[in-house]
């Protein structure tokens, strides 16, 4: 029995990191997406620049599944140490290419999958003498292989490495001579040997494929940020590098060549903060880019700007901790830690984007919150919507949008306003108090900023009551905040049904399939995906609307439903945990299961009929 | 509590060249300990950039925390000033500069806030090169939570509390040169004479200019035995070099000899005299200047004065290349790509 589908299939590339797979990886997966047809890959890879083993996983999906799926149906094993390993996950029915120039060892005995030999090495060597070419396009004449074993045909790969190396013609030349290597053996020795294949669609439509640190560079870019300070960090790194490159490209004066932007590189995440935070303070558009660790050194710097209403946007790409973790890894356990981050009583808000899309987009938006409400906002992304590429919705810009700079008084509002200024006065009583920049006015408008207790007119004080007033006058900004953050996305299915799901950033991917394989099978959710903190009243509605609710969420301790029962009356049971910490990214197989799992506990057997079917399917 | 200065001044106090007295620069009554160190350099603060005529709200302060943090509040009340958190002054000055590259920027902390908690930041602001004035208000103790010994308390000295200091201090100055600062300078708060010009000159000069300033803490280190104490910086104070400050387009008036000066022009056109020749190839050379700072410490005296000069050094914004306008008066016009790149853009994915 072998595996045999079209359009609808997992390919695992295990490979040695460092060793220049992932160009050709990238390539596969491309050329896919160039044929129309959905696709998803996944990087897994180590905390390591040379070495060790690194995954690269390609879904495959006429349906559009973006979310992981589990399970290999055809592996390319080029890394000699994870070789057996890779071997023995392979699904029943699957595929097995290695390099044949060395024998299979004995221990390789499965009779249910199907193995096929190409001597890469041995191609490679016999075609190139340039040791360091040789190593890359080792790799490319497997994608050669595939491209006959899964009938995508020459013809595609060629023109996307043409189109790769359009302005280095010389270097396509060797990389095609490859391909035609890798795809002229598989085509003589493995005809017909592979059951799985890829046939042109249109299933892709307009959208691109592209990673959410690229998207949420380009919202800094469009939203006008200017001042930016960071500190590398995996997985939110290519945030800040893609910015430069975006702003090296777009922001450059064309009279003088010089830069309208400033990115420094800190010493440390407090620096990266301190810096945004002082580009906010002098009314420049300012944002930081990290992930856990250093979020958590931000901490502090967070409580002043929230204290002290500084607008400053943070991009927390999140990746699986406690302490290091596993910082090549995706989690979504940052949620608590950032909406009350820093100490006292501090609340944030947050924007959770699912696809690159909406990186951009809430990037972009961010910076308009974070001037209205002068207070810092946290987009949280993750690991596997920041690096690994997902197909989404191409960018748009609305070029009649202008920035909203929030209520910042210039020299003209200084000298005709009636009453005295206060900083922290709140006039309209949105809880939000008119700021002014340094250097505005000569006689009116200076105060000192500071994270000590501050009156209305922002004079140091340790009196209770004025203390009081400014911490309560915070929580009617909360409320302000809360009408303008992003809404839930809801879709009710059937007002009556008695359970629902929630879920956020990339878990969407994932509970989205899992929702139409229940629905397929007779078990009807409603669902809403949350997209802000503060939550909304809809939120709430939704919650209440149903009996059971399952939170689907990527951290151990259901962070998401902590957050919720805290911040509205909720029952304790309502709220049923779907939850997967692994450092991978969930699977709808997996949030299935579960629900399985937490029906069949409660006694619901009614219900589960077609949860069971599915799970076991 | 911030207590406001009583307004009356004198119907025919002098005047600067913008027409504002003295009072435009002073900020409100001190809250410091009677005597404090702190207040001679907030004083001193005020009359260098009252002399230098410079427009009050063009200049931002920025403090961490401490007692010298607390001080911008004592100065400059037209000034936008920001108080932040302990030992992070430089990273949020950073940021505002990037902001404004046109205001003056005016970074007060002590010993405990740069030379402890804050070391890394104030290493990296230097390595820079932000064009900021940077002063340590240097005591050699933490006052506000009751005299613990700091980094820069030297070896053996014994502060109120008479244990010697069993650790080897920091020399912000000697760190500062090594570090790449344009300016560096030791003052003392005792000392107004050479602490007004030497302020002036680091408010001219283009760069990070540091200036360390012995502050005696009159509550806590104040005693003989003490290195911090008025008593032992004034035996112990030996000033590196005469000079004077002249700002662009100031009279030059001078006490010392004419004749005898080396002048030395900053960027802003102003002009440093030094009044000892050798000076000049001491404080334009690294190696130089460290040594003569290490010298005068194994001589058991207190090198002040202006230690180390390269009117030329790169700031940060010349260093990154960016546009002479600041980058907070930018609207969507000039930041924003627009949607036709957007577009393209995506193609470009296809």
């Amino acid at each position: 029995m072998r595996i045999e589908r079209v359009n609808d299939f997992v390919v695992r590339f295990a490979n040695v990191n460092g060793s220049g797979s992932a160009s050709a990886n990238n390539l596969f997966a491309k050329v896919v997406y160039r044929l129309g047809v959905p696709v998803s890959p996944k990087n897994i890879f180590p905390s390591n620049i040379q070495g060790l083993p690194t995954w690269y996983e390609v879904r495959i999906s006429e349906k559009g599944y973006q979310g992981r799926r589990g399970g290999v149906d055809f592996t390319i094993a080029v890394n000699g140490h994870t070789m057996k390993q890779d071997y023995e996950m392979l699904m029943p029915g699957g595929y097995f290419l290695y390099d044949s120039t060395r024998p299979l060892p004995d221990n390789f005995q499965r009779t249910d999958v199907t193995v096929i030999g190409v001597p890469l090495t041995q191609l490679c060597n016999d075609e190139f003498s340039d040791p360091r070419l040789r190593q890359l396009l080792k790799n490319i004449i497997y994608i050669g292989a595939l491209a006959s074993l899964l009938d995508i045909g020459l013809e595609p790969v060629v023109e996307s490495i043409t189109k790769q190396f359009s302005k280095k013609p010389k270097l396509a030349e060797p990389n095609i001579r490859a391909l035609e290597l890798g795809f002229n053996y598989a085509q003589a020795n493995h005809q017909d040997m592979c059951g799985l294949s890829i046939r042109r669609s249109d299933a892709v439509g307009n959208r691109i494929l592209i990673d959410g640190n690229s998207g949420a560079a380009l919202g800094a870019l469009y939203a006008g940020a200017t001042v930016v300070g960071w500190y590398p960090i995996t997985p939110s790194t290519s945030v800040v590098e893609a910015f430069e490159r975006f702003a090296g490209r777009y922001r450059i004066d064309p009279e003088t060549g010089k830069k309208l932007y400033a990115v420094i590189q800190s010493e440390d995440e407090l620096a990266a903060i301190g810096i945004a935070i002082g580009g906010g303070w002098n009314g420049a558009r300012s944002f930081t880019a990290t992930s856990g660790p250093g979020v958590s050194l931000m901490n502090e710097f967070l409580g002043l700007a929230y204290f002290a209403e500084i607008p400053v946007v943070l991009i927390n790409v999140q990746r699986s901790g406690p302490s290091t973790g596993m910082p090549t890894r995706t989690q979504q356990s940052d949620l608590l830690s950032c909406a009350y981050l820093s100490h006292g009583d501090t609340r944030n808000v947050i924007l959770i984007p699912s696809d690159p899309y909406e990186c951009f987009q809430m990037t972009a938006d961010a910076f308009d919150l974070a001037d209205r409400l002068q207070t810092p906002v946290i987009v949280l992304s993750d690991l596997d919507i920041g690096m690994n590429d997902h197909l989404c919705q191409p960018f748009d810009w609305d070029d009649t949008r202008t920035y909203d700079r929030g209520k910042v008084l210039n020299t003209d509002e200084l000298d005709t306003i009636s009453q005295k200024w206060g900083r922290y006065l709140d006039i309209d009583k949105d809880g939000i108090c008119y700021r002014t920049l340094p250097g505005t006015h000569p006689e009116k408008g200076a105060y000192v900023t500071r994270g000590t207790s501050h009156n209305e007119f922002a004079a140091y004080t340790e009196e209770s009551a004025a203390y009081e007033r400014g911490m309560k006058r915070l929580l009617v900004k909360w409320e302000t905040a809360r009408h303008l953050v992003p809404e839930p996305e809801i879709i009710i299915k059937d007002e009556k049904a008695p359970m629902g799901v929630l879920f956020f950033g990339s878990s969407t991917y994932a509970a989205h399939e899992a929702l139409e394989r229940l629905e397929e099978n007779g078990l009807t959710l409603n669902s809403m995906r949350i997209r802000s903190f503060p939550f909304q009243k809809e939120v709430f509605e939704f919650i209440d609307q149903h009996e059971i609710v399952f939170a689907i969420e990527q951290n151990r301790d259901s962070q998401m439903k902590i957050l919720l029962a805290g911040e509205c009356d909720i029952s304790p049971g309502k709220l049923l945990p779907v939850t997967n910490f692994n450092g991978l990214p969930i699977t709808a197989t997996m949030i299935i299961n579960q629900i399985h799992t937490a029906l069949l506990a409660r006694g619901r057997t009614n219900l589960t009929t077609a949860v069971q079917r599915e799970a076991i399917s | 509590m911030s207590v406001a200065k009583p307004g009356f001044r004198h119907p025919e106090a002098q005047k600067n060249k913008l027409g504002h007295t003295r009072k435009a620069y002073e900020g409100a009554i001190s809250t410091l300990c009677a005597g404090c160190g702190h207040d001679s350099i907030s004083s001193a603060i005020v009359t260098a950039f009252f002399e230098m005529s410079i427009e009050p709200h063009r200049v931002a302060k920025l403090s961490g925390i401490g007692c010298s943090s607390k001080t911008p509040a004592y100065f400059l009340g037209r000034s936008h000033g920001f108080n932040s958190v302990h030992g992070r002054m430089p990273s949020v000055a950073t940021g505002a500069n990037m902001a404004n590259r046109d205001l003056v920027y005016l970074g007060v902390s002590g010993d405990g806030d740069t030379a402890s908690i804050g070391m890394g930041q104030f290493t990296h602001v230097v390595r820079r090169n932000l064009n900021m004035i940077y002063v340590v208000m240097n005591n050699g103790c933490y006052g506000l939570t009751k005299g613990q010994d700091s980094a820069t308390a030297d070896k053996g000295s014994k502060s109120k509390k008479g244990a010697p200091v069993s650790l080897e201090s920091i020399d912000l100055c000697e760190m500062a040169i090594q570090l790449g600062a344009g300016f560096v300078a030791r003052g003392f708060s005792g000392d107004k004479k050479q602490l007004v010009p030497m302020l002036k000159a680091a408010i001219a000069h283009k760069g990070l200019a540091f200036v360390d300033v012995i502050s005696p803490c009159v509550t806590f280190n104040n005693v003989p035995t003490s290195t911090k104490s008025y008593s032992w910086v004034r035996d112990h104070m030996e000033a590196t070099q005469s000079f004077d400050f002249i700002p662009l387009m100031q009279e030059i008036t001078t006490e010392y000899p004419h004749g005898t000066a080396t002048p030395v022009a900053l960027h802003d056109g102003s002009i440093i005299n030094l009044y000892k020749r050798e000076d000049k190839e001491i404080i334009s050379s690294r190696r130089q200047a460290i040594a003569a700072l290490e010298e005068t410490k194994e001589d058991e005296q207190i090198l002040t004065g202006i230690l180390y000069l390269d009117p030329d050094s790169q700031d940060t914004h010349e260093i990154l290349g960016t546009t002479d306008t600041p980058l907070n008066t930018f609207g969507e016009k000039e930041l924003c790509p627009g949607n036709d790149v957007l577009q393209a853009y995506n193609d470009s994915l296809r």
